[in-house]
């Protein structure tokens, strides 16, 4: 059979989306009272639900993680009804770890962690739809999240994937185009106040010289994204004013 | 600009489940009118539609709007240049790409031709234009319901203009939703009605209906897909490609998979049994009953349709006309027809009620005894219809006098003998009598004995040889097109004054080694303008030599992702005819600026090696060089020098060098089990002007043809074993596999009375026991054993090494572990796509392109060169055929030759002073040209399984393979439009000797046919411009 056309000769994805153009992204701060901190993230049709607790006292008493510096646990979850096939995943799913341990490292840089002295931050990540992107997706959400939890970061971690397809390199790739096994899929997340990569993880293969293209494209969206990011925790910040003059 | 409206599609897959995707609708698409005034439009960049499109009574200027069907009956109309100015929607295009990726491929090289001003207009991402599906409309309605809005909105759009756009569809339920709601549209006939100055656009029109003169109950009815989607799941049906056999096209067979996992022949006997599928299609086969196997030898069936090939109107219709079945698999074939039981949809996915009318395909057994197993077709799974060459069936005589351009029905006969008859309907009978022409199938309905089709184009007069070559590119899908714009826009900026320059080609930064210091000459026949390879020698202090080969480095300039690469990698492969070329690459890359010419600086991909005196490696490196050729030498001028002893310059000493090495690795390789195969191979010497073959020659070898063959051999080898290292799961490597035993029965059994046995174990035992097989009487038979081992040999094919086990990449005929091709660049694409493996083994920067490292994409690319490997050696085999019919033109010429190949009703014949192969046929079917030949026919020979011989029953002379024969050539010179065979023009090949009744030429027409060729001799003593024919043995020929 043939191939799907991921990307037509009229430059028009499987979505209707331009190469260069992102999904639609919703996201809102503080959904869950019982968490310190606390985000929903839409990006296209991948949502992500994400709590922060934290800092607090290590649950374990082991001595050798009684750190100087605050502990990052992740644990990302899977709904079983987030993809057309359900499936239920197991907790040691290495792919689930994967995610986790990337979500993990890029905070652990992100989040002034010597402020916490002694303690530990949890992150719980529920993905509750996927669609493609969900890495990017989890990044924000948790950088909305920590925000939210008042926890001391560095600056906003902003992550956004960009591809390789039929030549072209193109940005946020969805469900399909991720699926597409000979796509390239580079997921980049920046602090922006100074540019600096805080994450670059990539999938499949591509050629050096076509690198930088893609890199450009991808921190072109992670900038977009700051922007709603920065937006959502107006937002949050506004609604909490709001509460506290009445 | 982000429409941020977004809505969910659902789609089912086999186990239901929802997908949702999601779909922005935009608004910033254009509509494709260059002048269009609206702000949205202005500010696209693709805008080919004219302001001024054609003009007509009806709509006024128009744009035309085809649906999917339009397109997929008329492309060929389509793809007139005429006809511009044509909005293609993206909903056709997706329907297209579902229906036939054949033609959404046509459609859009059509629209990347700006000359042609098609636009393609998105509508489904259009915020105006996209409809959604309703409750209980089926996609297809959906679709057109797309399109009429789509239609609707360019109209609204466009009024402004003053432009017209109008539907073209031939369903009517669309015509008249189209009408009700407002929208200009017509009928294919309609708009091309327009185009009145172009009447053949008219002819060009598919799916027309061409009514069937008699009436007869029809083919049997396809199973629908449902069916035989549960048919196929429960192995009760088989899938394969149906493959008519060459020389019947009634026989066909399908080779797949049984359920045990072993892969069996199933024949397919007769129109019926085929069931309208055609070469090449897809289809579902069924296993008839074991007492309808077929228990006759499976020697092919020689279909000699020439003269013979019946209207089949005038037959009963229940006896499919096979000229001269074999008796029990045709009868078999027509009688059980009525009474078979017909898979049902009932039964379809229940294995266990399977009728008694056909066989589980899982107890199929390999048990000779029951015979091979028949089948007949229950359903066509994917159609493969191309265009077709083809010809007015000279039967068909138009009846008394018509309007010259009066529609009429006709049948035509195709240049491939595995099609069926094609009916067409034709305004311009009288034009085409005597002529080729391209048509294309349309359809075949179960009530027609033939497909329909409809005509294409016209390609000249049959006999004329620039007609004929092109016919025989056409039907060996030779993409001979000048290349395209965009392709030679690829070509470097400077042109012909192109120059090496050792900052931009990578000399100072170390990527490339100059190596123009070295004594590098090439070694090529005479007449070679592309250089594909050069070699230097020389002796190393410590007493090892280095040899160098270097190749043509033509991925410096054709870059992966460029239309010249794509071309190239389209055309796979540059063929060779008698009389020209077909270039894979532009002409000024393969011989210049690529070619390693003498005498300018030129790039090349060197692999150079350390050889110890007795031509082990000791070392080899890789690496991108560029050189200074000091001669470009033919086979015998480099043989003059090396022979000579009065030469001694560094270029000489390197040839004497290579000579040596090239000996020592030669008896390696013989000693390993390499083969030594021979074919026949004829060249032609060509009046210059005309062209016209003047003298057949065989190819004729040198000592340094073997000394360039071997050191070629040992870099495709050196290179095979560097890239499989470093990409050992995308690597293009080339194997040859082992060929089953029994391909070699009917040889042996042959060979018995000789008292030869060959040892067939491996290729080493087999290479000796050729060795052995010399008759001291007869000379040329060691040549004719090897010319004929060779048939029983498998292909040699390009493969991608993750297919593969290692196991299953030796290279039997040559007998090395692992292979590929390396030396050839300029004329094969798989040398293409290796030394861009190699470059990317050697240099980390490489740009190689992200397809090399794609196994499946890899695998596919390995399918097309594969294919248009195979295809360019059968389009080279058939221009010499053509010359060789053009030679002989008028000529009677009496020769001996070599019985090759013995058939159920003929036997093929080798001619080793001409190097040509043609059948005798020893049943006469032309009743009417030859009567008294006729009568005696049917038992003057027949054909005895057991000793793979043609006995005669009256205890006359036999014929078997190897046998001494003496045959009369002739092409006949009648008018070409006077029979099926003449349109054919085949070389016709008579027995003299020995004289068997009813076979060879009687002795009172001998005498004739030898005056004859008597006569065409003196005639050529006469013309002087004949020079004297060589006939000299063909030196053993290597075919790798």
């Amino acid at each position: 059979m043939s191939r799907q056309e991921l990307l037509s000769p009229e430059g028009l994805r499987v979505d209707g989306r331009r190469p260069n153009e992102l999904r639609r992204i919703s996201c809102r701060a503080s959904v869950l009272s019982s968490a310190d901190g606390s985000s929903y993230y839409e990006q296209g049709n991948t949502k992500v639900l994400v709590a922060v607790y934290g800092p607090r006292e290590p649950r374990q008493r082991n001595p050798a993680l009684a750190t100087e510096q605050a502990q990052i646990n992740v644990e990302f979850n899977v709904a079983p009804f987030s993809t057309s096939e359900r499936r239920r995943r197991s907790k040691g799913d290495k792919r689930l770890l994967e995610v986790a341990a990337f979500v993990r490292q890029t905070f652990e840089g992100a989040v002034q962690r010597s402020v916490y002295q002694r303690s530990q931050i949890d992150i719980y990540i529920h993905l509750l739809q996927n669609d493609g992107g969900t890495l990017e997706a989890c990044v924000n959400a948790a950088t909305l999240a920590l925000v939210d939890a008042g926890i001391s970061m560095v600056d906003y971690v902003c992550a956004c994937t960009a591809g390789f397809v039929e030549e072209t390199p193109v940005l946020d790739l969805c469900g399909v185009e991720e699926a597409a096994v000979e796509t390239p899929d580079l997921t980049v997340a920046i602090m922006p106040r100074n540019g600096s990569i805080a994450l670059l993880q990539m999938e499949s293969r591509l050629h050096v010289s076509k690198l930088d293209d893609v890199m450009d494209l991808a921190i072109e969206g992670c900038k977009h994204i700051h922007t709603k990011l920065d937006n959502a925790v107006l937002a949050a910040a506004n609604d909490l004013a709001e509460k506290l003059s009445h | 600009m982000l429409k941020n409206k977004s809505f969910v599609k659902r789609t089912r897959k086999g186990n239901v489940v929802r997908t949702v995707k999601e779909h922005y609708l935009r608004d910033d698409i254009n509509c494709g009118l260059s002048s269009c005034t609206h702000a949205v439009c202005k500010e696209q960049a693709t805008k080919p539609l004219s302001s001024a499109p054609r003009d007509s009574t009806q709509w006024g200027p128009h744009y035309l709007v085809p649906d999917t069907n339009a397109f997929v009956n008329q492309i060929d109309v389509f793809e007139r240049p005429i006809i511009s100015d044509v909005v293609v929607l993206s909903t056709v295009l997706d329907e297209l790409r579902g229906l036939s990726m054949a033609t959404y491929n046509r459609v859009r090289a059509i629209v990347r031709d700006s000359d042609r001003r098609w636009f393609v207009f998105s509508n489904e991402h259009h915020r105006d234009t996209f409809v959604d599906r309703l409750a209980g409309e089926s996609p297809n309605d959906r679709n057109d319901r797309a399109i009429r809005a789509a239609a609707r909105w360019l109209a609204g759009h466009l009024q402004p203009a003053g432009i017209t756009p109008v539907l073209v569809t031939n369903d009517e339920d669309n015509l008249r939703k189209a009408r009700a709601d407002g929208i200009a549209c017509c009928r294919m006939d309609e708009c091309l009605g327009v185009y009145c100055e172009h009447p053949e656009l008219l002819d060009m029109m598919g799916s027309v209906s061409v009514d069937e003169l008699e009436k007869w109950e029809g083919y049997a009815e396809h199973l629908s897909a449902v069916q035989m989607q549960a048919g196929l799941k429960s192995s009760l049906l088989l899938q394969a490609t149906l493959q008519i056999a060459p020389y019947n096209y009634l026989e066909g067979s399908v080779y797949t998979k049984f359920p045990d996992g072993k892969e069996r022949r199933v024949l397919i006997i007769g129109r019926r049994d085929m069931n309208r599928a055609v070469q090449g299609d897809r289809v579902a086969v069924q296993i008839h009953p074991r007492a309808l196997w077929r228990k006759a030898p499976s020697a092919a069936l020689v279909d000699e349709d020439e003269d013979a090939v019946p209207d089949i109107s005038k037959k009963d219709p229940a006896a499919p006309a096979v000229p001269e079945p074999s008796a029990d698999a045709t009868q078999a074939g027509d009688g059980h027809v009525q009474k078979r039981a017909r898979l049902s949809a009932a039964d379809g996915d229940s294995a266990a009620t399977a009728p008694a009318g056909f066989v589980h395909p899982s107890d199929v057994t390999d048990d000779r005894d029951e015979g091979e197993p028949t089948g007949f077709v229950v359903g066509i799974v994917k159609r493969n219809w191309r265009s077709y060459c083809a010809f007015l069936d000279p039967h068909f005589a138009p009846k008394g006098a018509r309007a010259s351009n009066a529609p009429a029905t006709v049948s035509v006969l195709a240049m491939d003998r595995r099609i069926p008859k094609i009916r067409i309907r034709t305004r311009q009978l009288s034009v085409l009598a005597g002529q080729r022409f391209v048509v294309a199938i349309d359809a075949w309905p179960r009530d027609s004995r033939y497909p329909q089709g409809h005509f294409v184009r016209a390609l000249g007069d049959a006999g004329d040889k620039a007609t004929e070559t092109e016919v025989l590119l056409l039907e060996h899908d030779v993409p001979f097109q000048p290349f395209t714009k965009n392709v030679r826009a690829d070509l470097p900026a400077e042109g012909a004054g192109w120059r090496f320059d050792a900052e931009r080609d990578q000399v100072g930064c170390g990527k490339r080694q100059d190596l123009r210091h070295l004594d590098v000459c090439s070694i090529d026949p005479p007449g070679c303008t592309d250089i594909d390879d050069a070699l230097h020698a020389f002796a190393l202090p410590n007493g090892n030599f280095q040899v160098g080969v270097h190749i043509a480095d033509v991925t410096n300039f054709v870059k992966p992702g460029t239309a010249m690469d794509s071309e190239a990698a389209y055309r796979s492969t540059t063929v060779y005819l008698v009389d020209r070329r077909i270039d894979m690459l532009p002409e000024l890359l393969g011989t210049n600026l690529c070619s390693l010419m003498s005498k300018v600086d030129r790039l090349a991909f060197s692999c150079i090696w350390e050889l110890d005196p007795e031509a082990n490696i000791v070392s080899v490196r890789f690496h991108k060089s560029v050189i200074h050729s000091k001669a470009s030498l033919t086979y015998e001028q480099a043989q003059t020098r090396h022979d000579d002893p009065q030469m001694d310059d560094p270029v000489t000493r390197g040839i004497r060098t290579l000579n040596m090495l090239a000996k020592k690795l030669r008896r390696r390789r013989t000693e390993a089990g390499a083969l030594t195969l021979s074919s026949p191979e004829v060249r032609f010497r060509l009046e210059n002007d005309s062209q016209d073959p003047v003298d057949v020659e065989m190819k004729a070898l040198k000592e340094t043809n073997a000394l360039v063959e071997e050191f070629m051999l040992l870099a495709n080898i050196s290179v095979a074993r560097k890239i499989h290292e470093h990409f050992p799961d995308s690597a293009i490597l080339r194997r040859h596999p082992e060929p089953p035993a029994q391909n070699f029965d009917n040889l042996q059994q042959a060979l018995k009375p000789l008292g030869i046995a060959l040892e067939t174990g491996s290729s080493l035992a087999l290479a000796q026991s050729l060795d052995r097989a010399v008759l001291p009487d007869d000379p040329y038979f060691n040549n004719l054993l090897r010319i004929l081992t060779t048939r029983c040999m498998m292909q040699a094919q390009y493969f991608c090494s993750g297919t593969c086990t290692p196991e299953d990449f030796r290279h039997y005929g040559l007998a090395t572990e692992i292979y590929t091709h390396f030396t050839s660049p300029i004329r094969r694409y798989a040398d293409v796509m290796v030394h861009r493996c190699l470059h990317a083994a050697i240099d980390r920067d490489a740009d190689y392109g992200s397809v090399l490292t794609d196994k499946t994409k890899m695998a596919e690319q390995c399918e097309v060169l594969n294919h248009r490997h195979r295809m360019a050696q059968q389009a080279g085999r058939a221009s010499v055929e053509l010359y060789t019919n053009l030679f002989f033109k008028g000529k009677t010429v009496e020769e001996p030759g070599y019985v090759t190949q013995v058939l159920q009703n003929g036997f093929g014949v080798l001619i080793p002073s001409y190097g040509i192969e043609g059948v005798v046929y020893t049943t006469e079917k032309g009743a009417a040209a030859k009567p008294a030949a006729a009568a005696s026919a049917a038992a003057a020979l027949e054909y005895v399984k057991e000793t793979h011989t043609l006995e005669s029953p009256a205890g006359g002379p036999s014929i078997g393979l190897f046998q001494r024969v003496r045959v009369v050539l002739q092409v006949d010179d009648k008018p070409v439009s006077a029979n099926v065979s003449s349109m054919r023009r085949k070389l016709m090949l008579r027995l003299v000797e020995p004289q068997i009744d009813g076979v060879s030429v009687p002795p009172a027409e001998l005498q004739a046919l030898r005056a004859a060729a008597e006569e065409s001799r003196r005639g050529k003593l006469s013309d002087d411009k004949i020079v004297e024919l060589v006939t000299e043995h063909p030196e053993q020929v290597k075919t790798i």
